[in-house]
């Protein structure tokens, strides 16, 4: 079974209540565009309306100011309302670990965590990032337990897969510390690899339990 | 002149040793950059319109509310008015602009009325083939779709069916697939000064692109450099600069500004490569004792517009020497994307047919799989090879304990089997050029202009110059990527571990005979009588009247040495370095619900003769990827066509299906070793084991549920199908 690792747009926690700064939560948005179900496309008046009613701000179409916090810095960025947080991370911000692959929630390249759940940012969009904190693959670096147990197992080929992969298994062993050889294959379903690196992986997650554990559990930070 | 080849056995320090891949830390920490990843100042994104139908011929085409769009900074028309479009997904026009949802927008704008032509796509069917009228011929007859690509007979096959012998007939397939690189195709093309381009490319060829682009650019290949540090996957299908690569260098040109063409999943699953389709209706006789006595085959398929199938060469496959064949090949021009080399190209498909032809063969004679390929390995080239692996495979799948004749008779809807096949490949070495230097220092430096595709090629040039300095692997610098490097062949046919092994071997070891010249006075000897140990220049057998190797290369003064290492091609004269020829044997043992109709892999031995490995852990790592690649294509990989509109159907990563890390089962690799394979040299194996798991899956199925699944993948539709049609343990 795959860990569908996205957001919930159905939760209620303070994450919903932290949107500022031009933002506009999912559930907000939500409610805006519930709002303007009646009328066949949001049109800038509704949305002004909405916005002098004191209702939810409508970002868009044009491209909007936002700040994410990535890896714990805050970045500023202009980008339009469509942009997907992964386009965001690569195209704007240069973070480039994250991999556009499927650009449509199968392959798993783009996995990023926001607020410590693991999501797939292609399906994410940049503004729906604000104020939660998004950690790439790049936080980890070459020295963490995950990324040596990658190379020690050879765990990679191309490796176009693989930033996406151990993101993936960092946010598994979270769930998961101390897995079996079936939670392994049945928890990282949501990632794929073309040139074949399964059998790495599943050594690489193994190895790297035993050296996480040893030091505490993965880190939640 | 030193002598080139490889130290014995007993004496390797780092080849032949399981070293982590150089790259892996930058690869699993997301600090390698590939093409997909190169962000320039300034930079605009280009995104390109795609023809929606299979066959048509552009009537009208109006950029001109593509080009009044905001942040549309350039628009190209690559196909315009009267261009014969053959396949869903091809290019049509090149939009670039400032973000690329600007350029998608570029793109919608874009209005093209298409006068759309009939279509054929169906590649299963060659009856149908032959009359669907394409054309006419120089004498006005009709052409069609199908075309008859040769035939070819040794033998007697017609009496040979009527001897003392038993026969099967029966049909067998494979369908397209691509190549579904993750890194998609594309470039990032910069025009550095007048006529001087840089491209940043994901290619498999990076000495060899400039020759390709320099042409329709109209400037030098001297004026072109190419990088590429990684590459995210090629497979065969990344060797040319490509039209978008070409395009998006004019775009760089006409805006004065980078320019960033990656391909979208859909175009690169469209258009990006595919690997042929192989059907055939094949009949093959042995007699009662085994012995292969007959074969008589018609192979048909599509590799796109060209209207070829799988090569005459691959059919009956790796048994070639079966006496008595007759065999017959159609071509079939299919609107659908055209194929490019694909891993061990025509060796799956005629492994995946003649493994299964034979294999039913051995069930009609009630002769265990096993005894009946080792009974027959005379018909192929290698067969002591063949025999001494099949032996190992059957033990490390536990052949003795598990096999049973053809369908499993266990009670319940789950059924067990194991299947065989064996292949072969050539795996010669590439022309390749190597810059070996030697710092005053003691750094090394090995450059040239190679790739790695993943395979692990900086990690075996650094371990070939560790071992013949007597240095670590973490001292030696791989420089590749870079077609400012001296040129290297493409990464093709499985012939880059050996050329750039072999070039690399041969300036190491003229650069260690440049370094003993100059450290000879110091140790009062003569350069022939000094050697090279672990970290050590010394007097041969005298330690006591030895150099560090930091000391030693301190006498060379202020000027680095470097000595250029030739690997002229495949013949690499009597200096055997590097060859070709190998031959493997793999065993699937599989289980299949038939009363759903799904194939679940258990277990999987993959036996490979390898010549000499200069490291076992990437070259496992490269045969265990192949396996998984072909329980993919084996069963549930397939480029689907529709035949109603032309289009495919599945060009995305839901429906077209790659297996995940939970439907692999074990795989066991075993790797030939020894000095028999040690003096073979360095041999590539990319493409060998990527041949075989689509015959040995189909076979291990057969054997589970008493009936031949013709086609691959063996979706669950198909495995029903044949259980309902033949009647199977069912």
């Amino acid at each position: 079974m795959k860990d569908p690792g996205l957001i919930d747009p159905t939760r209620s926690d303070e994450s919903d209540q932290r949107m500022d700064s031009g933002g506009v939560s999912r559930r907000a948005f939500l409610r805006g565009s519930g709002a303007a179900a009646a009328a066949t496309a949001l049109s800038n008046s509704l949305a002004e309306a909405a916005q002098r009613d004191g209702s939810p701000k409508i970002a868009g179409p044009g491209a909007v100011e936002i700040t994410l916090t990535v890896n714990g810095q805050k970045k500023s960025l202009k980008v339009e309302p469509r942009v997907t947080l992964l386009d965001a991370l690569r195209n704007d911000l240069d973070v480039t670990g994250a991999k556009r692959v499927c650009d449509r929630a199968t392959c798993g390249a783009c996995t990023v965590e926001i607020d410590g759940k693991p999501a797939y940012a292609c399906s994410v969009l940049a503004i729906e990032a604000q104020g939660k904190a998004i950690k790439t693959i790049e936080s980890l670096g070459a020295d963490h337990p995950l990324v040596k147990a990658f190379v020690d197992n050879d765990a990679e080929q191309c490796g176009f897969c693989t930033p996406g992969f151990v993101m993936a298994c960092n946010s598994f062993l979270k769930k998961c510390p101390n897995p079996t050889l079936e939670q392994v294959e049945s928890g990282l379903g949501g990632n794929l690899c073309r040139c074949g690196t399964y059998m790495g992986i599943k050594g690489a997650v193994l190895q790297a339990a035993k050296a996480l554990a040893a030091k505490g559990g993965v880190s939640n930070a | 002149m030193p002598e080139y080849k490889w130290p014995e056995a007993d004496q390797r320090r780092v080849i032949g040793k399981r070293v982590n891949r150089l790259d892996g830390p930058a690869k699993a920490s997301g600090a390698a950059k590939y093409t997909y990843d190169v962000n320039r100042p300034g930079m605009l994104h280009g995104k390109l319109l795609l023809c929606p139908h299979a066959h048509a011929k552009i009537a009208k085409i109006d950029t001109s509310a593509a080009e009044a769009l905001p942040g549309v900074k350039g628009v190209l028309v690559i196909q315009g008015v009267g261009s014969e479009i053959r396949w869903h997904g091809d290019e049509i026009a090149l939009v670039a602009a400032e973000t690329e949802q600007r350029a998608i927008d570029g793109v919608r704008a874009i209005k093209v009325e298409y006068e759309v032509l009939p279509h054929y796509v169906n590649d299963r069917d060659a009856e149908a083939a032959g009359k669907f009228v394409v054309g006419k011929d120089k004498d006005g007859n009709d052409t069609t779709a199908a075309r008859t690509a040769g035939e070819k007979l040794t033998g007697d096959p017609d009496a040979a069916f009527k001897g003392d012998v038993v026969t099967v007939e029966g049909d067998y397939g494979i369908a397209v697939i691509t190549h579904c690189c993750l890194e998609s195709h594309g470039v990032v093309a910069e025009w550095t000064g007048e006529n001087e381009l840089t491209l940043w490319i994901s290619t498999q060829n990076v000495s060899g692109i400039a020759a390709q682009i320099s042409g329709p650019l109209k400037i030098p290949a001297g004026n072109v450099r190419t990088v590429c540090d990684h590459i995210g996957g090629g497979f065969g299908s990344k060797f040319s600069p490509d039209r978008w690569g070409i395009f998006a260098a004019e775009m760089a040109r006409k805006t004065g500004k980078p320019v960033k063409v990656m391909l979208d999943r859909n175009h690169e699953l469209m258009s990006a490569g595919t690997r042929p389709s192989g059907f055939a209706r094949i009949k093959v006789a042995a007699k009662k004792d085994g012995t292969l006595a007959a074969w008589e085959s018609h192979h048909w398929g599509t590799n796109g517009p060209g209207g070829g199938t799988v090569a005459e060469s691959a059919m009956p496959y790796v048994f070639r020497s079966i006496p008595n064949t007759r065999t017959r090949i159609t071509g079939i021009a299919t609107n659908t994307g055209p194929q490019r080399a694909w891993r061990a190209p025509n060796h799956p498909q005629g492994a995946a047919m003649t493994m299964c032809a034979l294999a039913d063969l051995a069930a009609a004679l009630n002769m265990d799989e096993l005894e009946f390929f080792k009974k027959n390995v005379g018909f192929t080239g290698l067969p002591d090879v063949y025999s001494e692996e099949l032996d190992i495979a059957a033990d490390l799948i536990g052949w003795k304990k598990k096999a049973h004749p053809r369908g499993d008779k266990t009670a319940g809807p789950i059924k067990r089997g194991l299947g065989i096949s064996i292949h072969t490949w050539g795996g010669t070495p590439h022309n390749s050029t190597c810059d070996v230097t030697i710092n005053p220092d003691g750094s090394v430096v090995v450059q040239l202009g190679s790739q790695d595709l993943g395979t692990g090629t900086r990690t075996i040039l650094a371990q070939v110059a560790a071992e013949t300095f007597g240095i670590n692997v973490p001292d030696v610098k791989v420089n590749i990527g870079d077609s400012r490097f001296k040129p290297s062949g493409g990464s093709g046919g499985s012939t880059t571990v050996g050329g750039v092994s072999s070039a690399c071997r041969r300036g190491c070891l003229d650069a260690a005979a440049g370094l003993l010249e100059k450290v000879a006075p110091a140790l009062e000897a003569k350069p022939e009588d000094l050697e090279i140990v672990a970290g050590k220049v010394q007097v041969k057998g005298k330690a006591d009247r030895s150099l560090t190797w930091k000391q030693a290369c301190a006498k060379l003064g202020m000027q680095p040495l470097t000595k250029t290492g030739t690997q002229p091609g495949p013949t690499s004269g009597e200096h055997r370095l590097a060859s070709g020829g190998v031959g493997g044997v793999q065993i699937a043992d599989v289980s299949v619900d038939i009363e759903t109709g799904i194939v679940k892999m258990n277990e999987f031995v993959a036996v490979q003769d390898q010549g000499l490995v200069l490291n076992p852990k990437t070259c496992e790592s490269q045969i265990l990827g192949a396996v998984i690649m072909g329980v993919c294509y084996a069963i549930m990989e397939e480029k689907i066509q529709d035949p109603i509109t032309g289009r495919t159907l599945n060009p995305d990563m839901e429906f077209y299906k790659l297996a995940g890390i939970g439907d692999i089962g074990n795989i066991k690799v075993h790797l030939m070793s020894g000095p028999k394979y040690d003096a073979k040299g360095v041999i590539g194996n990319g493409e060998p084991p990527v041949i075989s798991p689509g015959a040995a899956i189909a076979n291990a199925v057969a054997n589970a549920i008493g009936v031949r699944v013709p086609d691959l993948p063996l979706t669950a539709d198909r495995v029903l199908a044949a259980l309902d049609k033949k009647g199977g343990v069912a």
